[in-house]
């Protein structure tokens, strides 16, 4: 289950927008609770990270990349701040805003993907999922907007 | 020297939650060593079977990557922070094998064809423009090779490539419906070079009446945008997917047997590969071919269709193809079922330590076990037909031992032979009379052999020969009045 401010959830449909074609990428800072009674988390988005897609050039509109040594910084933004990395968001232009197959073959447990799709240059659908621990299935995740 | 070491939340679950631990050690891997000592279930996320680092961590020490220092011997200094941060990536389509630029315009004749694919907003006439463009080689023209040329040339794939040995025999009509009775003894790609044509004379069918072997696969391979393998052997399937692999094309696999079939698209740059799923071959003569152990006609049908749809779906890009997922059926009970299969790091040919750079320096007659059967064929003593109908004639004391399934037999029975299934032989070999010779029978003269050998280790001495490439051949040559099959 995933908490978010209509705030930030707007925020990152306008990243979407904003690199249409190109998908964008960001990472969401907060807070991560005690799993509820299912096998998945809770979290709480109290900010967002935008970052560069450090994917190559000319692949973007269907990849995206965040390096390590950005992941570092945002580690240690994280933890100026206060707050835990507990997911990351990206879109998917002109496509469904479900998970694909190389999003599952690249995900991580625990964390939260956010995904926006973005219809020629509009965002319109916005989901969440968490990987199974055992990295075989997205499950769909609740999202509260507060 | 103390450290800090800083846990990312997704590996938070294995250290009791803890985002940071005091660890100590002179260097990194005794740092980890002390990390996976304190809190052994993180060794299991850090570290692969084999003790190497996962491919998603990334070692830290300070704001510097291990890798550009001294990797796991980085040495570690009092008040040092270590970090341990994952490779974030995603996406969302998959994008079509065919550029943009290689599409080509339709004709007014064309739209009228492909109406119904124009039609669906995910194909469109950006979709079939891709499809006219596309290069797609067929390897192995039977039971799967039939739906996939099919459906290709209707579907408007702009040239098609077929790759067979083989010529058209009458028991492959019972489930390779592209050829026809007046087919038989034509070479397969003549024949589906015809049917071809019959449903769509625009697209261009270039054909290859040869063996794939490593001389041959790349260069063949490389005029293709997509492979779809369609072959019945193991040979093939790896050569299939290592030329794939060296060239960055995806290999559309299917596979049937019996009652069963599987399917899957592997494409090493987008996922895993048939060396990540199947690392080698099951030993040769183990898992027996259609030949020997029968298929339903319809299964290849099914099979070669979804393949079919894949093959399309990668030239139109934007779908979800069946990269990373084997597909499997059982036509008998009706079930699919579907395995995530996850690229293998450590991979020979699409691992990131590949060792595999070249076709022609990998032996796979060896990696298939091709040459030790030959080798240990070798001693088992053969008999042909003919000589054995001599022998029979002159009234030489034989035991005759038939080895095949009950339903074999009902198709045709050998005069006079005593029934013995491969499974019973060890321990009814008292039956037999170790004084005279024995001779086995199976269909092919395969099965013989290794009831041959069955009863070698079971221990018993007496004089034992096989026949000679089996009950078909006796049919062949010596009794006319008896099927083959």
């Amino acid at each position: 289950m995933i908490y978010i401010t209509r705030e930030l959830e707007q925020q990152i449909r306008r990243e979407g927008e904003k690199y249409y074609p190109d998908e964008c990428c960001g990472i969401l800072f907060g807070e991560l609770s005690e799993q509820d009674s299912g096998s998945q988390t809770v979290k709480r988005v109290k900010s967002l990270l935008p970052v560069v897609n450090s994917f190559s050039d000319g692949e973007r509109y269907h990849r995206f990349l965040i390096t390590p040594e950005t992941m570092l910084q945002a580690e240690l933004e994280a933890r100026r701040r206060g707050q835990d990395i507990v997911g990351f968001y990206h879109s998917h232009p002109d496509h469904p805003a479900i998970p694909s197959e190389y999003d599952r073959a690249h995900a991580l447990p625990v964390y939260s993907y956010v995904i926006t799709a973005v219809a020629a240059n509009v965002a319109v659908e916005l989901n969440s999922f968490e990987l199974s621990s055992d990295k075989h299935i997205f499950y769909p995740e609740e999202i509260h907007i507060i | 020297m103390a450290v800090t070491v800083l846990i990312p939340t997704t590996l938070r679950s294995f250290t009791n939650r803890r985002s940071e631990l005091e660890l100590s050690g002179n260097t990194i891997r005794e740092v980890i060593q002390n990390l996976a000592d304190e809190y052994p279930e993180t060794k299991k996320a850090i570290f692969d079977e084999e003790g190497k680092p996962r491919a998603f961590i990334n070692i830290f020490l300070g704001d510097t990557n291990i890798k550009k220092l001294n990797g796991y011997d980085t040495e570690v200094k009092d008040g040092d922070t270590v970090m341990l941060i994952p490779a974030i990536a995603g996406g969302s389509v998959e994008s079509s094998v065919i550029e943009d630029g290689r599409a080509e315009k339709l004709t007014n004749d064309e739209i009228m064809r492909y109406s119904r694919h124009l039609l669906l907003q995910e194909v469109g006439v950006k979709g079939q423009k891709k499809l006219k463009a596309a290069k797609v080689l067929i390897v192995g023209l039977g039971g799967l090779g039939t739906p996939l040329a099919q459906y290709l040339a209707a579907a408007g794939v702009g040239t098609i490539g077929l790759v067979d040995f083989d010529e058209v025999e009458s028991s492959n009509l019972q489930r390779q419906v592209i050829h026809g009775t007046r087919d038989v003894g034509r070479p397969k790609v003549a024949s589906a070079k015809d049917a071809i044509r019959a449903i769509n004379p625009l697209v261009k069918v270039e054909v290859y009446n040869i063996l794939l072997n490593a001389e041959n696969a790349l260069d063949l391979i490389e005029e293709y945008d997509v492979v779809a393998d369609a072959t019945d052997n193991y040979k093939a399937r790896y050569l299939i997917n290592d030329a794939c692999v060296l060239l960055g094309k995806p290999d559309v696999f299917g596979a049937m047997y019996q009652f069963e079939g599987q399917t899957s698209v592997y494409y090493a740059k987008e996922g895993p590969c048939y060396r990540c799923m199947y690392p080698a071959p099951p030993p040769a003569g183990l898992v027996p071919s259609c030949a020997e152990g029968g298929v339903l006609g319809v299964l290849p049908g099914i099979i070669g269709t979804i393949q079919a749809n894949e093959v399309i779906k990668l030239i139109i890009g934007g779908s979800q193809p069946l990269i990373g997922r084997l597909l499997t059926l059982d036509a008998w009970k009706m079930r699919f079922r579907e395995l995530k299969i996850d690229k293998d790091p450590e991979c020979p040919i699409c691992g990131k330590h590949a060792t595999i750079k070249e076709l022609e320096e990998f032996d796979y007659e060896e990696f298939c076990g091709l040459k030790k059967q030959e080798e240990e064929e070798a001693p088992v003593e053969a008999i042909e037909a003919r000589v054995l109908k001599q022998r029979l004639d002159n009234g030489d004391p034989l035991t005759i031992v038939d080895v095949r399934e009950p339903h074999e037999r009902a198709i045709v029975k050998f005069p006079d032979a005593k029934v013995i299934p491969i499974g019973q032989l060890a321990r009814r070999q008292n039956e037999l009379n170790p004084d005279i010779d024995t001779i086995f029978i199976c269909k092919e003269g395969k099965r013989s052999i290794l009831a041959i050998n069955t009863l070698r280790e079971a221990g018993y001495k007496g004089p034992m020969y096989n026949l000679k490439d089996g009950i078909n051949t006796w049919a062949r040559d010596v009794d006319r009045s008896m099927p083959q099959y």
